[in-house]
């Protein structure tokens, strides 16, 4: 230990400061670039399928058609187009201007007059799955509606044996945004912790400063610990902004205290500035420590965090995979805190994992940090 | 100058091949994100966890729990004797939906009257929550009609006869797969050209070919054409791994699809060039790369669908070429599409191919002299 | 230089030994290298690009761990406590590790901050570094907007911080101008005879090792030779020389290179500078006269490396008997050319011509404008103002055969790095249109005039520069180029290399072929026809070196070197 820790550890802070506020694209990468993925993925990623068109296909008119159709005309999540033939609306189809049949075929009231289970045929574009799936849960829920409507207004006892009763918890309107943009954040605050640090050090090397600063007195802790708190101070800002952003722009609701997401960020913005000093161990120019930091980091935060696709629907092997990657942890934590509120059955398990990722990246980083060139 | 132009091509690809790095660029991040992507991105719910509160236990509750134990979608993982860990369980996210089946399930059918039963799903993955929610109400639609059928209740008037056409099983790999295709191709093809003008530039090279006798559009077709093999090389690999590993059916012709392909390779390498023109080093170029494939790959379809944007953001996708050429990728391998059908996803792309070839021209002129 | 009697030496190495890989190029970087740093004194490291100076900077410094040997600073091993070795030496790496976005007193702060320098003590030390380096006026200026010579200073300003007991300066006069060094050494001297610092001074420059009190002289990675600069030159006693004769000089100096006994032969103003075999004059044709001429350190350099490597027989080149005579027209003309970047004045009212056959130089610092008024000239920028004519053409606007007829060797001798040496000679005949027999005819040639047909398969990256700066030559003369314009040609090579590439240009100016040249080497404007000194944008003087070295005369100066020449240009115009 060569005194004069305090001073040098000083003299590096002021310095990373005046160069995080001479720079401009530091700043940019802390708040620009968050704000701006933000926006982009919060307007353009939507799982919520509205205004869907259908083809409705009437091979002939009739009051129950009407009264079977004229429900999709009501609902928000379709757009109906009517066709007089099935062929026409499958060509419709073909051409993708319409991604469902519903088709009564000409017998249609006749059956269900005489014995019921007349077949409405449900054409749906299996193409994209998801999508498939969400108009096909429409109809039924719709045509569910009907079928009570229908026995109501003809004094019959209900069609169906079950009464179900759905209650979703904390998104009741089931909008995907709320659920999307809190895990966003995720993603974003990985990029810009890991991808910032690992660009900051890489310079260093570049301009040779690095080499200038390991012959002073200058202890590698002190060097890590020089850029890891003005770029975790800038992290937290980004994540801040990030927060406003999700809650004033998107009205994403806050149901959990401020102070378990503060705690949870901070944690990970350490586990991510830690990714970020272990790539710039190896990475000694820019352009390769970008690389590195956005296939280890951005890639596996956005597609095995479980923020767009879930984790349950993943293969075992990628399952365990995704328990490296620190943002699985943290999207869980703001999904719960954004969503559900202090959810400590949550928050405690991936909150500790979260540490353990941050002791580890930090503890990686200084290991092989060498106060040398080779 | 055909001479020139092809030794800038091949001096173009050998730089390419020859440099370790660049290799691992065409090779590595490809193959990981196909891979991550063609397992791990997944919209397909199986072992979604629940837990049942059966508060009549009957015959009747106990049929309606062994179709949820048999659905492969759920994994009961427990059976619930009190209402008061419901919500434990739900708010911990151990299970993701609880079936409370109600104390009169068992009287209220039997009288004829809709038997309660209630559907408790988390919605804080709202995506899964309408799945799950969805997967849900089939099975319990389908109890109630059997129920109905073997206690001799009327049918229902009319029943839905469901069909998903182009994708029967409804498998999120055959949508996700051929749309890697268009990703990596786009990806590649844009790393490739938008970062080699940068290199020569950072190297210094740049003004010696500068000062050879080539003409500025001989270095543009020189830079253009190695990223129009390159990734149509890669697409080709990307295709096969779709057909042969993944097992997606290509039910199309492969002319339909080389030609989509052609001319979004065409229209991506003309973003890569003018991105190049403008970058003085890689560095800027990746970045700038960055900038443009990020909204791009959002904005496209790729994992979520178009429709579901507000309109402005739609409008703004026309300008994207990904966008048309996922429809035709997933059109030709899915829905069989014949160049025909693709005439209205092929002339946007060759204009944004035509608009961008033109703007990097400019660009590379206005730099160059 | 009376001989000091100092106890311990300050640095002390024995056996050193590293290597590294480059490509699949195994490199040994320093090999078994033993010797001594005397303590007050300053340590000359000399040699080459590729000799292993940084290298060892490194190593000294605690940066690297050597694979053998020991390194010992002021007594302490430092492979065994790189830290304590750390906190009592200073080092200035090449680039001067200044933080750009910082201005000058935030620079000094940090490294006061980190080497422990108290603040009740900075103001004092501060105000005698900046009166040192002359930097008191600017202290809040960035470090970014400083020119190459301040730089320079505020590096050396930051490891003085705190007066370390061995200063470690890799390269610091690379690239910087005459003045700037000058005072570099000024304040070397004063710190080594006021403070009795020890100073270790890494250069490429081989004139700057008379200034060393030690001097050790490497060439890849071995020791070439140490000692006083005056032993290096003493063991030439007698074997340098200076020819005169009623013909032109180039025409000299080719007879002389091939001349039996002669081991080096260099034109230096209107002569030739001979070095010999041995120490006596070599049998000499009658009509050349030989003077003696004290030795200098390069000659004691060129030897060694003679010894290693021996000239090979080569007959006198054929020179036209017209050449020289011809009236020439004139090839390149510039007419108040500027150029501005913003507000940054970079090329400012230039103005010159050269003529058929030239060699023509532009002399100056980094900085100085050379490149920028190089890539006007060359069609890759256009300029502000003024006029530029290349052989009738602006090239900018000129059509592709125009500039067929130029040939182009860009600074650290681009080229594609990850072809092959073949691939690369392939390459730059199709992009200057040959084809057929005219392309293998000219392939073939570059492979056997550059001795690189053994080295086609090789990747060009790993070649040692001077095969680097060979092929780059190679392709700029593929297509056989009535104009040659070098940027930077000899930056980093060997004496020999050196020599070898002028002796190539001055044949080819002989065959008519117009060179353009630009050089931070001052020597190397004496093998110009004719050149201009620029500085800051400005050309301060122009003409033949002579005619410009003579302008410098004085009584102080009666026989003024081109750097004498410059200082005087710069302190004129200033």
């Amino acid at each position: 230990m060569i005194p004069g820790a305090p001073r040098r550890l000083a003299g590096l802070l002021r310095k990373e400061m005046l160069q995080i506020w001479r720079d401009p694209s530091a700043l940019a990468i802390a708040f620009v670039l968050p704000a701006a993925l933000l926006l982009i993925f919060g307007y353009g990623v939507s799982l919520d399928a509205r205004n869907v068109p259908v083809a409705l296909v009437t091979q002939r008119p009739g009051a129950l058609a009407a009264s079977f159709t004229g429900a999709f005309a009501h609902s928000p999540f379709f757009r109906p187009r009517r066709y007089l033939t099935i062929q026409r609306a499958e060509r419709a189809m073909a051409a993708r201007r319409v991604e469902a049949i519903i088709w009564l075929p000409s017998d249609f009231a006749r059956r269900a007059a005489a014995g019921g289970d007349s077949p409405i045929g449900v054409i749906v574009n299996g193409v994209d799955a998801n999508d498939a799936r969400l108009i096909e849960g429409y109809v039924q829920q719709l045509w569910a509606g009907w079928l009570t409507r229908q026995a109501e207004a003809r004094g019959r006892p209900p069609p169906l044996a079950l009464a179900v009763q759905p209650q979703v918890r904390f998104n009741p309107a089931v909008d995907s945004r709320d659920y999307l943009v809190p895990g966003l954040i995720a993603v974003i605050m990985t990029l810009t912790g890991a991808l910032l640090t690992a660009l900051v050090i890489a310079r260093e090397w570049e301009r040779g400063t690095m080499e200038a600063l390991m012959v002073t007195r200058v202890t590698i802790r002190e060097i890590l610990l020089a850029k890891l708190v003005p770029y975790f101070l800038l992290g937290m800002g980004g994540m801040a902004a990030s927060v406003m952003i999700a809650v004033f722009l998107f009205g994403v609701p806050l149901r959990g205290s401020i102070w378990v997401l503060t705690g949870a960020s901070a944690l990970f913005m350490l586990a991510a500035l830690g990714m970020g000093l272990l790539i710039s161990g190896f990475a000694r120019n820019q352009f390769v420590a970008g690389q590195i930091a956005i296939i280890t980091t951005f890639l596996p935060a956005f597609i095995l965090s479980g923020f767009v696709f879930d984790i349950n629907a993943m293969p075992a092997a990628v399952r365990l995979l995704t328990h490296i990657v620190a943002a699985r942890y943290f999207v869980a934590i703001l999904q719960s805190v954004f969503l559900a509120g202090d959810v400590w059955s949550v928050i405690l398990p991936n909150a500790l994992a979260l540490a353990v990722m941050a002791v580890v990246f930090l503890g990686l980083a200084r290991a092989i940090a060498r106060k040398r060139l080779d | 100058m055909f001479g020139q132009v092809l030794a800038l091509i091949v001096k173009e690809l050998l730089a390419v091949l020859r440099d370790a790095k660049s290799r691992m660029v065409l090779i590595g991040p490809p193959l990981i994100q196909l891979m991550v992507f063609g397992y791990a991105a997944t919209f397909d719910l199986s072992h979604v966890p629940i837990a049942i509160y059966d508060q009549d236990p009957s015959q009747a509750s106990r049929d309606l729990v062994a179709r949820f134990v048999g659905s492969p979608t759920f994994h009961l993982i427990a059976m619930l004797r009190s209402s008061h860990r419901i919500d434990a369980l739900i708010d911990s996210r151990q299970v993701r939906l609880v079936l409370v089946i109600d104390r009169r399930f068992t009287r209220d059918l039997l009288t004829a009257r809709p038997a309660p039963v209630q559907v408790i799903v988390d919605g804080r993955n709202s995506n899964t929550a309408l799945l799950t929610e969805g997967y849900a109400n089939t099975i319990l639609t389908d109890f109630a009609l059997a129920w109905q059928q073997a206690h001799g209740a009327p049918p229902p008037p009319a029943v839905l006869d469901i069909r998903a056409r182009y994708n029967p099983t409804l498998s999120s790999r055959w949508f996700i797969v051929p749309g890697i295709v268009a990703l990596l191709t786009q990806v590649v093809t844009l790393l490739v050209v938008a970062l080699s003008v940068a290199r020569e530039r950072e190297t210094g090279t740049f003004d010696q070919l500068l000062v050879t006798p080539l003409r500025p559009i001989d270095i543009l077709l020189g830079k253009g054409l190695p990223g129009l093999l390159i990734g149509g090389f890669e697409a080709s690999v990307i295709i096969a791994a779709a057909v042969w590993w993944f097992d997606v059916p290509l039910r199309g012709g492969l002319l339909p699809l080389y030609l989509g392909l052609l001319l979004f390779v065409v229209a991506v390498t003309g973003v890569g060039l003018a991105i190049s023109s403008l970058a003085a080093t890689q560095q800027q170029a990746l970045l700038g790369a960055f900038l443009f494939m990020v909204p791009s790959i959002i904005l496209s379809g790729f994992a979520t669908p178009i429709a579901n944007m507000p309109t402005w953001v739609q409008d703004l996708t026309l300008l994207n070429p990904m966008r048309y050429f996922l429809v035709i990728v997933r059109g030709v391998f899915l829905e069989g599409d014949g160049a025909r059908a693709l005439v209205p996803q092929y002339w946007p792309m060759a204009l944004i191919g035509l608009a961008s070839l033109t703007a990097a021209g400019w660009l590379f002129r206005k730099r160059v002299t | 230089m009376p001989e000091r009697a100092d106890p311990a030496p300050a640095l002390r190495l024995e056996a050193v030994r590293h290597h590294f890989r480059l490509g699949k190029r195994a490199v040994v970087a320093l090999d078994a290298v033993t010797a001594e740093a005397a303590a007050g004194r300053v340590t000359g490291l000399i040699g080459p690009d590729g000799a292993g100076k940084t290298t060892l900077m490194r190593l000294i410094a605690g940066l690297l761990r050597p694979q053998s040997g020991r390194i010992a600073v002021l007594g302490t091993d430092v492979a065994a406590d790189p830290l304590a070795v750390q906190a009592r030496l200073g080092y200035m790496p090449q680039r001067f590790g200044l933080y750009e976005d910082l201005g000058v007193a935030e620079n000094l702060d940090l490294y006061a901050d980190l080497q422990g320098v108290v603040p009740s003590e900075r103001a004092a030390r501060y105000a005698e570094l900046l009166h040192m380096t002359g930097l008191g006026p600017f202290t809040s200026r960035m470090a970014g907007r400083l020119s190459g010579g301040m730089k320079q200073k505020l590096g050396l300003a930051c490891t003085l911080v705190r007066p370390p007991e061995l200063l470690l300066l890799d390269e610091p006069t690379v690239g910087v101008d005459p003045v700037s060094r000058r005072e570099l050494w000024q304040i070397i001297d004063h710190l080594t005879r006021a403070a009795g610092m020890t100073v270790l001074f890494s250069t490429a420059y081989l004139d700057e090792a008379e200034r060393c009190d030690h001097v050790l002289l490497l060439h890849e990675g071995r020791l070439l030779g140490q000692g006083p600069p005056g032993d290096f030159t003493a063991a030439m006693a007698g074997r340098s020389y200076r020819a005169t004769a009623g013909i032109g000089r180039r025409h000299l100096q080719a007879r002389l290179a091939a001349a039996p006994g002669v081991i080096d032969a260099v034109i230096q103003g209107g002569g030739v500078r001979v070095v010999t075999a041995a120490p006596a004059p070599p049998p000499m044709p009658r009509d050349i006269t030989l003077r003696p001429v004290p030795a200098r350190f390069e000659d004691g350099f060129v030897a060694r490396l003679r010894e290693r490597t021996p000239l090979a027989p080569r007959a006198a080149p054929v020179i036209a008997a017209s050449a020289g005579a011809e009236p020439a027209g004139e090839v390149i003309t510039v007419a108040h050319l500027t150029r501005r970047f913003g507000s940054f004045v970079a090329v400012d009212d230039v103005t010159f011509s050269v003529a058929r056959g030239e060699i023509f130089g532009l002399l100056g610092a980094n900085g100085a404008g050379k490149s920028t008024t190089f890539r006007m000239l060359c069609g890759l920028l256009p300029p502000t103002a003024g006029s530029l004519r290349v052989a009738g053409f602006d090239l900018r606007y000129a059509a592709a055969a125009a500039r067929g007829r130029i040939g182009y060797m860009a600074q650290k001798f681009s080229l594609y790095g990850d072809l092959s040496v073949g691939q690369n000679l392939r390459f730059f005949a199709s992009a200057y249109r040959l084809a057929g027999a005219r392309r293998r005819a000219r392939i073939a040639w570059a492979e056997a005039e550059f001795e690189l047909a053994r080295l086609r398969e090789a990747t060009a990256r790993d070649l040692p520069l001077g095969y680097k700066q060979r092929l780059a030559l190679a392709c700029a003369l593929m297509h056989e180029p009535d104009i040659l314009f070098l940027d930077e040609p000899t930056s980093g090579v060997d004496p020999l290399a050196r020599r070898e590439f002028w002796r190539r240009i001055t044949e080819l100016a002989e065959r008519g072929v117009t060179v353009l040249v630009t050089t931070h080497f001052m020597e190397e404007a004496e093998y110009c026809d004719r050149l201009v000194i620029m500085a800051q944008g400005r050309v301060l003087a122009a003409g033949e070196p002579e005619a410009i070295k003579a302008a410098a005369r004085s009584p102080a100066l009666p026989d003024p070197t081109m750097e004498d020449a410059f200082i005087a240009v710069i302190g004129k115009a200033a």
